[in-house]
């Protein structure tokens, strides 16, 4: 997976929590809550859902990795292509 | 041998916060059942049929409504967190509301959802009370709930900042109608909580009223693979080592849970874990609330905007000296109560209720009520219903009597007795116990409390109780 490929699915599951942001410009170094309106609960929806569409854990310590999109896409990349190579 | 039906997490109650508790739960794949004695969901704020019409009982207006766009509020929480499109909520806004107070309403403050509204009138009506008024406004600004902020008197926190009583009065008495289980007095936490809900953001309502809601619950519930059980109560909470371990349903059947959240009210969960054959450790003390009402209903064949009565929404009135927020010695305090025209929430051009309505909540007693034989119960009804309605028509424009026995097509009347018989709620108390479990605990570990009696009040105020409480003792915990 590319790093623009797991950006493109944290978009995604931002869009299906808060549909009332406007993502068209969500910039990818810039934190997350500098530039949308998303609260703690809004985070751990994030979490909750990448577990639930993707398999991906992310224990709570890890969260930080979270702020941008560049730092999930650092993040969260190389578990995406883990569990790809467990099939 | 266990061939007892096993859940992550059971809810006892299809009311608001019960639903949005398992919607959140069923969401993230958790196994989950809803069980709810009643044959109809929605709890305190349901729906019956009677004469082919249905009734909407609880919800008068939705509180805490914003417009679209305003962001960081508990009604754009909760749409979030239950993934509920505010197109597919449809909230219409009031028109406009008033607190009346005096015999005939004399001294009165009209407000709307846009508070400079509300601010206008005060500083037009007690201008001496102008400033102070802007400081308790700031206060009620930065005040955020917290569980475990300490209790302070409200009255209090309001008199550092209004000096006249009247105003003092008028500021707590729709705060107290719509969500205080305390008598005479109420938390600050919780009047900060109801200002910023009804006065600060503001009411709304989907055409369809409560069911509308109801519907998109059950619907995104069932979507996420929720099951439910209707008509089948929860009978007892057996207990071992201060957890559940089994839940007895009234036809004798038994389920487990690893969890369970219970909406039906502190005493209620008490005394289901209370039954025999448990060892739990006796629970924590849960005081009854003993506030409840009446509410009398009026169908009419016209439009109210055809009897004069067409702009305002809801007016909370008063007409003694000082507000009394009490249970009553008689069976009805119609000195005060609040009365809300459905129809005139602004649904869009074109967009009306088929028939028009008038609604009427007045304080109660339910002792008074509970023990009348049948006869009695029904006599009693037929003595307050006019009562009741010809104390709030005091505060609406004058509709002679021979108008509006010609334009009333049906009436009804709820009683204490009548929101006991379908909640359950012990002496009819709507709002619950006066001392609220805010982080949801019971005598056993893994039980919680939502809805009601864990704080939050309203119809967004109680789904947010579910959803807080799934994500807390379920959701956060399977993180960790």
């Amino acid at each position: 997976m590319t790093k623009d490929e797991c950006k493109k699915l944290v978009l995604a599951i931002i869009a299906d929590i808060a549909p009332d942001e406007d993502l068209s410009n969500v910039k990818s170094d810039v934190r997350l809550r500098d530039q949308l309106q998303l609260d703690s609960m809004d985070f751990l929806d994030i979490v909750m859902e990448l577990r639930k569409r993707h398999g991906i854990e992310v224990p709570e310590a890890d969260y930080g990795h979270l702020a941008s999109l560049d730092s999930c896409a650092d993040y969260l990349t190389p578990k995406f292509d883990a569990l790809a190579a467990k099939g | 041998m266990n061939t007892r039906p096993h859940y992550d997490v059971a809810i006892i109650g299809a009311g608001l916060s019960g639903l949005a508790a398992g919607v959140r739960l069923a969401h993230f794949g958790k196994r989950v059942c809803i069980f709810e004695r009643h044959n109809a969901p929605g709890g305190l704020n349901s729906f019956y049929s009677l004469g082919g019409r249905k009734y909407d009982v609880g919800l008068h207006a939705v509180t805490n409504y914003v417009r679209p766009g305003v962001k960081g509020t508990p009604l754009g929480r909760l749409l979030r967190q239950l993934r509920i499109d505010r197109e597919e909520l449809a909230l219409c806004e009031q028109r406009r509301s008033r607190i009346a107070f005096g015999p005939r309403g004399e001294v009165a403050l009209d407000f709307t959802n846009d508070f400079a509204v509300f601010e206008g009138e005060v500083a037009r009506v007690f201008p001496a009370q102008a400033t102070g008024f802007r400081r308790l406004t700031d206060l009620v600004r930065a005040t955020i709930f917290s569980p475990d902020a300490p209790v302070v008197s409200a009255r209090e926190v309001v008199r550092r900042h209004i000096s006249d009583p009247l105003l003092e009065d008028m500021l707590l008495c729709p705060l107290m109608f719509y969500g205080s289980a305390r008598e005479h007095d109420m938390d600050f936490g919780q009047f900060a909580l109801l200002f910023q809900s009804i006065l600060l953001e503001g009411l709304a309502r989907p055409l369809e009223g409560i069911r509308a809601i109801l519907r998109i619950l059950l619907e995104k519930y069932r979507q996420a693979g929720g099951e439910r059980r209707m008509k089948c109560g929860v009978a007892r909470i057996e207990a071992r080592g201060g957890r559940a371990t089994a839940l007895v349903l009234d036809n004798g059947e038994e389920v487990t849970a690893d969890q369970v959240l219970s909406s039906i009210g502190g005493p209620e969960t008490a005394a289901l874990i209370a039954g025999p054959g448990t060892d739990a450790p006796p629970a924590a003390a849960v005081v009854p609330g003993r506030l409840t009402f009446v509410e009398t209903i009026s169908v009419f064949s016209c439009q109210p905007a055809a009897l004069g009565w067409g702009e305002e929404t809801i007016i909370f009135f008063n007409d003694s000296e000082r507000f009394t927020y009490a249970r009553p010695d008689g069976p009805v305090d119609v000195r005060s109560g609040v009365l809300c025209i459905p129809n005139n929430f602004d649904f869009g051009p074109g967009r009306e209720l088929p028939e028009g309505m008038l609604r009427v909540t007045c304080l109660a007693n339910y002792d008074a009520w509970a023990g009348l034989p049948e006869a009695a119960y029904q006599a009693a009804k037929e003595r307050w219903f006019p009562a009741v309605q010809a104390s709030a028509r005091r505060f609406l424009p004058a509709v002679g009597d021979a108008v509006l026995a010609a334009a009333t097509l049906a009436t009804d009347m709820f009683t204490p007795r009548t929101i006991t018989r379908f909640t359950g709620r012990v002496n009819g108390a709507i709002y619950g116990s006066p001392e609220k479990s805010l982080h949801g605990r019971t005598a056993l570990a893994n039980v919680h409390l939502c809805g009601t009696d864990q704080g939050l009040l309203g119809i967004v105020g109680s789904m947010l109780s579910g959803i807080t409480m799934a994500n807390k003792h379920v959701l956060q915990k399977a993180e960790g």
